[in-house]
């Protein structure tokens, strides 16, 4: 196999790891509206503690994401 | 299909002579896009306040109302996180969320994107995680350890906790950095991405055919282009947000170093 295919593979396979971010943030905002469903009055008041959650989880999806940047261009 | 990249490459706008730095080396001290681009945000902040205040009266008009909610905004942000004490940090906190808006916003709107380099994102992390150390030092002084010692934790698991509370500690600017960076980055990729299959698939119709097959699929790229850009003016706000919120609950960790609240 060429080093360059082996790079391309290998950027892909870096991004995967955007697949656990991607399951974090959905289970942060189902069970946000979960609980905001159930009591609409106290939503409000989490919604930053909701986007901070979703930020510190993307952020792990995102060092996967600027891997494979950096694997594709170096 | 043109390079999805290439709207990130810095190029020179005006040469400026060399800056020799002791110890660093040689400076490039020349006027870029990214420069621009920054300048461009600086001032469209400056602008939009200063007009929105200039005739500040006591029932608001259009332009004031969104100027003092953005104000509030990030007042109730700052002294929700840090407490009374918040006040005394919001003019940094307000200046973050301004700028990384406004730079993001016209990244939009604009050719450029700042916020798209990593070396705009980092310092600005660099910049917090400074202040932040700053602050803890000059509010703390030697008490400082107790941010990596938090407290009722016996002696044996603090063999363990303590280098993780480091090592969280040191990743924190590097987090906001790529935070900011990746999501504008990721975002306008897939922007252009998206753009050069309406190009590419409307170039393959124009050949008539069986290229007129990519009609509807150039129809839905461009689609696709339109719904991303509507998450894109999000993604836009949020990252702005999520980075003053974080400098908030970081400066809430040495403020309030020791007592919750």
């Amino acid at each position: 196999m060429e080093a360059e295919a082996a790079k391309y593979i290998g950027a892909g396979l870096a991004t995967l790891g955007m697949i656990g971010a991607g399951i974090g943030v959905g289970t942060i905002f189902g069970n946000f509206l979960n609980g905001a469903t159930r009591n609409p009055s106290a939503a409000a008041g989490q919604f930053t503690n909701l986007i901070l959650g979703a930020a510190l989880t993307e952020a792990l999806g995102i060092l996967a994401f600027v891997l494979g940047l950096v694997i594709l261009f170096s | 299909m043109a390079s999805p990249m290439h709207q990130f490459e810095i190029h020179k706008i005006v040469e400026m002579p060399d800056f020799s730095l002791p110890g660093v080396g040689v400076i490039d001290m020349a006027i870029t896009n990214s420069t621009v681009a920054m300048m461009l945000a600086a001032a469209v902040v400056i602008l939009f306040f200063a007009i929105t205040t200039a005739k500040a009266a006591v029932v608001p008009g259009r332009a004031q109302v969104v100027a003092e909610g953005i104000f509030s905004y990030i007042d109730d942000l700052a002294t929700g996180i840090i407490g009374h004490e918040g006040r005394a940090f919001f003019p940094y906190v307000f200046t973050i969320f301004t700028f990384i808006l406004a730079m993001n916003m016209l990244g939009l709107f604009l050719v450029f994107t700042a916020t798209s380099q990593l070396a705009v994102t980092a310092t600005l992390g660099v910049m917090t995680i400074l202040l932040v150390i700053l602050v803890g030092f000059i509010r703390n002084g030697a008490n400082m350890y107790k941010l990596f010692v938090p407290a009722g934790v016996p002696w044996y698991m603090l063999i363990l906790v303590t280098p993780i509370e480091i090592i969280s500690f040191l990743l924190r600017p590097v987090t906001l950095a790529l935070r900011l960076f990746g999501n504008m980055l990721g975002g306008h990729v897939a922007l252009k991405v998206f753009a050069g299959f309406v190009v590419s698939l409307g170039a393959m119709a124009a050949g008539g055919g069986l290229g007129l097959l990519g009609i509807p699929g150039a129809a839905l790229s461009l689609g696709g282009v339109v719904a991303l850009t509507a998450l894109e003016f999000l993604v836009a706000f949020l990252q702005a947000f999520v980075f003053a919120v974080l400098t908030c609950v970081y400066l809430n960790d040495v403020v309030n170093l020791g007592h919750h609240h």
